[in-house]
């Protein structure tokens, strides 16, 4: 027999918002515990919640990017049920009219576009944490995170593969990123996507059982728990078992998931309207502003690279992977004019800065007119690419002015003929093996002569006068050999 | 409507309270009449009427996206029955 | 005068007038407690140190030459079910035994702004579930009328003390009729607002959509005297709707020859006692004979209010009250182990059988099956209710009712008796499932010297409307006047 797949994902996004849904206390991660906590988000007697408007700008702007319909009357419910991390015993969430409904996302696999229909996007928030305390074999509870704010993306059971699930994930932590309203770090818990997943023999129209995986925390676990519970179920189903309707838990060390206990799975939820929250109505004004301040999409700014500032695919596909490269590119571009410079250094010197540095594309801090005054002292021709690359290392850790950097240093460009055609004269005085080599056809001696020749000059000669003169002389010197 | 033990004993374990012998006898009693009674409603017709859970549909307050002063830990653990090294703790939960 | 028989408006006089101190006026109610509450029980905690302190910053104060409100300096005696910094705040229950608050309510503060003094918390029925105080894990509390009455409830420490003048007035909360009945049984006066007028931001919860703070005191003028500190809008509180506190300087002309006052007459037919049914007829005629026009008419919906209310009312108190754990605050059994025993003992044993029945009704009408039929429809039918309130005051300023059907009753006459304390709440529970302002005032007595109470019911915000008409009663009568003991 064979089965297809059929896979729906829940995402909860937490929302890049300051303070928290519904009181004012830090969304900051980290944080010693119950630091960031007050009566409301802790669930106090006689607290009352407030709702935090810049939430739902969120909400909208995710679910604007995600073709969805907003909807113009949105409210909250309490979901209830009783569990350490949930201080109040309910959860405030959406159930009955979420804010966003109705949506698409187009998805690429092996070269095929596919639509995922997203059913709605709701708010909710977040509950605080549990720590197990192996000495004392208790829980301890922290409720810093107890009410950051959550948009839930719930996608339809569309995905048929592991490979579209990762896919869809990726595009969507794209679309978060550039709108600013989620940092997207499954690490840290402020992306987390739940797998609801059935098999059923190919072709069938029927929908299978399906089970709920929780506790994946990368992209990559996901893949894999997909495809082992496909196959778990899957052999079930071939022994003449049933699957059981249940949440399992993924065990990325195992690389297998489990049930969790099944009392959970058996929720009456007694979901009704929160009545210490009025309905929101989201009116043509609201919408307008929204619309009005949306950040540009990444697949959005790569089009635009490629297509009207003349950015090769790969530099566009490199500046997007995170907004600060591109807001980088885009602010340095547009001071110094020259975009395919600024691509270059950024995509190729200062990712390996970078990278070596282990430093994050958040944590950058590059001063956009410093960068652009350092592309139009390479581009006038004032100082060399190498000393570029130097400039922009001095510029990346210690955000000194390229200008005045140069100046101090003396970094300009060799320019003299005569000062040059000395510097060459030593290079191939000291190094005869090495014209021999050139004479005897052995092109990487050029390159070789040109290096000592720049050594001499201490880096800063202009290359193509130092390549005229070292070929002149050096055909001089073959003509004088012959 | 008769309000039997497994109906009591879902509607324990959904408040999670536990009625003692005599207690649990007493509310079925006690519930069959007062649920009885509140099933009055159903002689209304409503088809269409909105749910108000409001006593009146006005725009609620909301708030700036502004962080304001936390409460210090010691206050927010003052009432805690049983704490750790700043965490509140509760028997450990099974997964 | 004595102290102990001076309205609260009265009492701030004579201390804007140096005629008496702060410190002396807190004393003096805390002597009355301490020498007569033993017996009557209506307070679970007074808080004489800080009493005397807080009247001697007031007093501080009013010396520099700051302008305080009306009732500056007055001692204001509080329902333990509102937050107070520091100082216990039980509900009457021992799930909150020992749990003190670590911020003041709104209206605390405000109160402190305004110069109130606060004495001490006072007895209510468990989280404000019940019509008598007899579910207070503190015990009972009596009415000063007799003793082996009940004060009503929820608020019944709150009336009891303002009758027998261990409160000169009184700051409790109205869910489904918790401050009107009380002041109908203990003879004394009580307004609750407009829903969304006073800030339920440090209440403790019962029902989040149902639930007022208001007023309880000797007579109206008090009540909206006090009603003008406790109101206004509140950041913290997204139900809290008003846009500035309300203003009564125009309710004290005496005047209601303008009103069209509203008698619902099957409200007043079987069920209802005699002598309250009469005290209601002569308060009708009373407000004829001061001009006013009362015209008899039908108020439809009067047998839905109670289940819906019911309904409504245990469905947000169940998912209120869960957070009753025994983790983050309050009582923690010591009989369990596993974390489903700590919930299931300390929520068993921390909570009595009144919350324990209504959070379980609560569970009931939200559970899947049963919220179409019972939840859902109710929300329904506090619809219709509202209307049926509004298509009256299209013709009416002001509807006059009884506030019960009784006057107040035996304690434990009717505790074990659930369905039918839920009816007491006839005339008081369509009120707030519709969010409207409705004050309570003594118009009689019956056989047994007991008071009996009447209702005005207004258009939400209408309060200072209400109170001229409750004022101009009150100016014509002295029902008001009667002390207990007297």
């Amino acid at each position: 027999m064979t089965f297809e797949t059929v896979i729906g994902l829940e995402v909860h996004a937490e929302l890049s918002t300051k303070s928290k849904i519904f009181c004012g206390c830090s969304t900051r991660f980290g944080g010693a515990p119950n630091t960031h906590v007050c009566p409301v988000c802790t669930g106090m007697p006689g607290s009352l919640p407030v709702f935090n408007r810049a939430a739902a700008d969120f909400a909208i702007r995710a679910g604007l990017a995600l073709n969805c319909g907003i909807s113009r009357h949105t409210k909250f419910d309490r979901k209830n049920y009783f569990y350490p991390d949930l201080p109040k015993a309910y959860q405030v969430s959406q159930l009955y009219l979420p804010i966003c409904r109705d949506g698409w996302l187009d998805i690429e696999t092996c070269g095929t576009t596919k639509r995922i229909g997203i059913h709605e996007i709701h708010m909710e928030e977040d509950a605080g944490k549990l720590i197990h305390d192996p000495w004392e074999d208790c829980s301890l509870i922290d409720y810093n995170r107890c009410g950051v704010p959550l948009i839930e993306i719930v996608s339809e059971a569309d995905f048929r593969s592991a490979d579209e699930v990762i896919a869809y994930l990726e595009k969507l932590r794209e679309i978060l990123l550039f709108l600013g309203v989620c940092d997207c770090k499954m690490q840290e818990g402020s992306m987390r996507a739940d797998v609801n997943l059935s098999v059923r023999p190919s072709g069938s129209a029927e929908l299978g059982t399906r089970t709920e995986m929780k506790n994946m925390n990368s992209f990559k676990a996901i893949h894999r728990a997909v495809i082992y519970e496909a196959a778990r179920q899957a052999e079930l189903i071939e022994a003449g078992g049933n699957v059981v309707q249940e949440t399992r838990r993924w065990d990325d060390n195992k690389d297998a998931s489990f049930a969790m206990r099944t009392k959970e799975n058996a929720q009456d939820y007694r979901y009704f309207p929160e009545p210490d929250l009025l309905p929101l109505e989201i009116d043509e004004a609201w919408l307008a502003r929204i619309k009005d301040t949306m950040p540009e999409l990444a697949e959005n700014k790569r089009r635009r690279y490629v297509g009207e500032m003349g950015i090769t695919e790969y530099d566009a596909a490199m500046l997007t992977t995170a907004k600060p490269l591109s807001d980088l590119f885009e602010q340095t571009s547009a001071i110094c004019k020259n975009p395919k410079e600024t691509a270059n250094l950024i995509t190729g010197a200062l990712m390996r800065l970078l990278n070596d540095t282990g430093t994050l594309p958040e944590d950058l801090s590059v001063d956009a007119a410093k960068l652009a005054d350092l592309i139009l002292l390479i581009q006038d021709g004032v100082i060399n690419r190498n000393v570029g690359k130097a400039v922009l290392e001095e510029l990346f850790r210690n955000g000194t002015d390229p200008r005045r950097y140069v100046e101090k240093r003396g970094l300009a460009m060799i320019r003299d003929d005569n000062f040059i055609e000395a510097a060459v004269d030593e290079a191939l005085a000291a190094n005869g093996k090495s014209v021999e080599d050139y004479r005897s056809g052995k092109e990487k001696a050029f390159g070789f002569l040109v290096g000592q020749t720049m050594k001499a000059l201490k880096g800063k000669g202009d290359p193509q006068i130092v390549n005229r003169i070292l070929l002149k002389k050096l055909s001089i010197i073959q003509k004088r050999g012959n | 409507m008769k309000i039997d033990d497994k109906l009591i004993e879902y509607l324990e374990n959904l408040s999670r309270l536990t009625l003692t012998v005599e207690e649990k006898e007493q509310a079925k009693i006690d519930l069959a009449g007062i649920i009885g009674y509140m099933a009055k409603l159903g002689e209304l017709d409503t088809e269409g009427l909105p749910a108000l859970s409001h006593p009146f549909a006005a725009g609620g307050r909301f708030r700036e996206d502004k962080v304001t002063q936390s409460y210090e830990r010691e206050q927010i653990l003052a009432n805690a029955p049983v704490k750790s090294e700043g965490y509140f703790q509760a028997p450990k939960t099974v997964e | 005068m004595e102290i102990r028989d001076m309205t609260a408006l009265e009492m701030g006089r004579l201390i804007k007038e140096r005629k008496l101190g702060c410190a002396e006026a807190a004393t003096a109610v805390l002597e009355a407690i301490s020498s007569t509450d033993g017996e009557l029980g209506a307070y679970i905690s007074v808080q004489k140190d800080r009493a005397i302190a807080a009247a001697l910053k007031v007093q501080a104060r009013l010396d520099a030459g700051e302008a305080l409100s009306p009732l500056a300096g007055v001692p204001v005696s509080i329902k333990d079910n509102i937050c107070t910094k520091d100082v216990p705040t039980t509900c009457g229950s021992k799930m909150l035994e020992d749990f003190k608050p670590v911020y003041d309510a709104t209206v605390v503060e405000k109160l402190a702004a305004a110069g109130a003094v606060t004495v001490g918390k006072l007895n209510m029925d468990e989280f404000a579930m019940g019509g008598s105080t007899e579910t207070s894990y503190f015990g009972a509390a009596k009415n000063p009328w007799d003793p082996r009455r009940v004060p009503g409830g929820s608020s019944g420490g709150a009336a009891a003390a303002v009758a027998a003048g261990e409160a000169v007035y009184a700051v409790a909360s109205d869910t489904g009729g918790s401050i009107r009945q009380p002041c109908s049984f203990c003879g004394v006066s009580g307004i609750k607002p407009t829903y969304g007028s006073v800030s339920r931001y440090g209440l403790v919860a019962y029902a989040s959509s149902l639930d007022q703070i208001g007023p309880i005191g000797r007579d109206i003028r008090d009540c909206a005297a006090a009603l003008q500190i406790l109101s206004g809008p509140d950041g913290r509180d997204s139900t809290s709707v008003i846009e500035r506190p309300f203003d009564f300087s125009d309710s004290f002309s005496g005047d209601i020859k303008d009103m069209v006052i509203g008698l619902p007459v099957n409200y007043l037919s079987d069920g209802i006692d005699s002598d309250v049914r009469q005290a209601v007829a002569r308060a009708a005629e009373t407000f004829k004979a001061l001009g006013a026009q009362v015209e008899d008419f039908t108020m439809p919906m009067m047998e839905y209010a109670v289940p819906a209310y019911y309904i409504i009312a245990c469905a947000e108190a169940g998912s209120n009250l869960s957070r009753y754990d025994g983790i983050k605050y309050g009582y923690r059994s010591g009989n369990a182990d596993s974390l489903a025993d700590v919930y299931l003992s300390s929520r068993s044993e921390g909570f009595g059988i009144e919350v324990k029945r209504r959070i379980m009704l609560g569970s009931f009408v939200l559970s899947a099956g049963y919220y179409d039929a019972y939840y859902h429809k109710a929300l329904q039918a506090r619809g219709l209710i509202r209307n049926a309130f509004n298509q009256a005051f299209d013709k009416y300023d002001v509807l006059l009712s009884p506030v019960a059907p009784t006057t107040a009753y035996k304690l434990g006459e009717n505790i074990t008796d659930p369905l039918k304390m839920y009816l007491g709440d006839i005339y008081t529970v369509s009120v707030n499932l519709a969010g409207f302002p409705a004050a309570a005032l003594p118009c009689g007595f019956d056989r047994n010297k007991l008071p009996v109470g009447m209702q005005l019911i207004g258009k939400e915000f209408s309060e200072p409307k209400l109170v001229r008409a409750a004022d101009a009663f009150q100016q014509n009568t002295d029902w008001h006047k009667r002390r207990c003991g007297k």
